[in-house]
């Protein structure tokens, strides 16, 4: 079977700086993969490179068998979509959610937006009252759940998730896990899940990858931080700094 | 009936786009009927607008013809602002000037500011060589005096409106292109111009669809404070004999016609001077209103 998301040897750099260096994953389809490690490690930048947005990379990186090319091309955008960090700065501040959701379906030709945006909005937990609120008029949670009904409006079978719920309060941050962990289920979607919070990772994914100053010290399964038997000492180390800070 | 009107514009919670656009139209014009300025700025807008659509009505000669024998009359019941060197009656032409005026604001804006903000959304958007090519343009025609400049162009072209209005086009868009690739610049790395990129829009659409909108409300401001230095300019085309040709009655055009006789006559000079200083001013105060209710950096925005 071909795996959903296979990295070969990739680096990304920005002008003269590597940030990602020589970085192979394996991700097979329908699992929830998450990247950890701390600011600057690369983990960020490695998904805008999954997605064409940091261009600058070499290697291989290729999306249920299909190599991608550098730039962004819209097979890859119907395939492969992000949900950013911050929900106050990703949404355009002068469009209503309306106009957010139909914009993809706009640009890739598919008609049906009347039907398919209240949809959508009802898959993802929203009011259908906020259809054509603008982002000032919606909470950081709603926000998000926008984000994400964006994100998923091409129907994508990859989605990332860069921090998804590092801006939001602690309980709407449950909330927005708990539909991502059933919007998985329900639409069959493999993640890459970007985070800093072990205890998220433990949540939502299957396997994790450790990451520090651009590579990847370790790849294990979730029972294995749960239980704690990483074998790294960077990965045992991060996990203690986690439990002293919980 | 004017309370539910007014719940259905306000309503957080509106059921159409119709209604989410006229409802965010609806809290500009409120905010800008707080500030009393913006509002005198508006009405003399306004009264310009009325007086030239409905010039006709308003003057009580003809623009163009009068009788020798009621030359460089003093304002009076008959002649409410006097008459001019040929015994034309001065009210009804800075009536019919509101025409020329008018026209000349509104093309130029409409020539100046579609193209300095689709230069400037452009250049900041794609940077590098597009960007230096086009901000190096901008840069040329900007460090020249506008009015010189002017002056060259209509020189050029010869004398007239049409060539004034292209002169006056040509000298003002770089300051919008300007303002629209700050406002680029400061946008074009926001997440949700990734998330468009992401979904495949090419570069025009991101431009026109998702980065123009966000210039507009800076570059309304900036055009609506400039109205008073373009038909302060076209004035003073119009005065140097190079904009409007006579017998039109443009305002710069008729203060220059009066100097000859500002010191015996000086309503001939004088009224439609005071037509120019009273539209230029309602387009300032109507221009500062404008800031405060749409520019984003004001900071209040509701």
């Amino acid at each position: 079977m071909t795996s959903a998301i296979s990295l070969r040897g990739v680096s990304v750099s920005y002008g003269e700086t590597p940030v990602v260096e020589d970085l192979s994953l394996e991700i097979a389809e329908g699992e929830c993969f998450g990247l950890v490690g701390e600011s600057g490690s690369g983990k960020s930048t490695l998904l805008r490179a999954i997605t064409g947005l940091a261009p600058d990379w070499t290697g291989g990186i290729s999306l249920f068998g299909q190599a991608r090319g550098k730039s962004i091309d819209r097979r890859f955008s119907a395939l492969c979509q992000m949900v950013f960090q911050d929900p106050y700065g990703s949404l355009h501040p002068r469009q209503t959610v309306d106009a957010a959701l139909s914009e993809p379906l706009t640009i890739h030709g598919i008609a049906g937006a009347d039907t398919k945006v209240p949809a959508m909005m009802a898959a993802c937990g929203l009011d259908p009252r906020f259809r054509f609120r603008l982002p000032h008029q919606l909470s950081g949670g709603q926000r998000q759940r926008v984000a994400i009904a964006r994100a998923l409006m091409l129907s994508p079978r990859i989605l990332l998730l860069d921090e998804p719920t590092s801006a939001l309060d602690v309980s709407v941050q449950a909330e927005i896990l708990n539909l991502l962990k059933r919007l998985r289920r329900e639409q069959k979607l493999t993640y890459i899940l970007v985070t800093h919070d072990l205890p998220v990772v433990s949540f939502l994914c299957d396997r994790l990858a450790v990451m520090r100053q651009g590579r990847v010290v370790e790849v294990a399964d979730v029972a294995a931080l749960r239980a704690n038997t990483m074998t790294h000492p960077y990965s045992r180390e991060m996990v203690a700094r986690s439990e002293r800070r919980v | 009936m004017t309370t539910t009107t007014r719940d259905w514009l306000l309503s957080e919670t509106p059921a159409s786009r119709m209604q989410a656009r006229l409802g965010r139209s609806y809290r500009v014009f409120r905010a800008l009927l707080r500030n009393p300025l913006a509002v005198v700025g508006a009405l003399i807008v306004i009264a310009l607008v009325v007086l030239a659509l409905f010039a006709p009505l308003f003057a009580t000669h003809s623009p163009y013809a009068g009788e020798l024998t009621d030359r460089l009359k003093p304002p009076s019941d008959a002649f409410w602002l006097g008459t001019d060197e040929l015994g034309r009656d001065i009210w009804s032409r800075i009536v019919y000037g509101a025409r020329i005026t008018l026209a000349i604001v509104v093309l130029v804006a409409a020539i100046a500011a579609p193209i300095g903000m689709v230069v400037g959304a452009v250049s900041g958007y794609l940077g590098g060589w597009a960007d230096r090519i086009l901000m190096g343009i901008t840069d040329i025609f900007l460090s020249m005096p506008k009015l010189i400049l002017a002056l060259a162009f209509v020189a050029a072209l010869g004398p007239g409106i049409e060539n004034a209005v292209i002169a006056i086009a040509i000298t003002s868009w770089p300051a919008y292109a300007r303002i629209a690739r700050a406002e680029t610049l400061t946008i074009r790395n926001a997440e949700f111009i990734s998330a468009v990129r992401l979904q495949g829009a090419s570069a025009m659409r991101v431009i026109v669809r998702h980065i123009l909108p966000l210039c507009t409300s800076s570059v309304i401001v900036r055009v609506t404070l400039d109205m008073a230095g373009i038909i302060l300019t076209a004035a003073g085309l119009g005065f140097l004999g190079l904009g409007a040709q006579p017998p039109l009655p443009e305002w710069g055009a008729m203060i220059s016609r009066g100097r000859s006789f500002i010191l015996d006559q000086w309503w001939v000079a004088t009224m439609p001077g005071f037509a120019i200083v009273i539209v230029s001013l309602g387009f300032c105060f109507l221009g500062d209103g404008l800031r405060d209710v749409l520019d984003p950096k004001s900071g209040n925005r509701q």
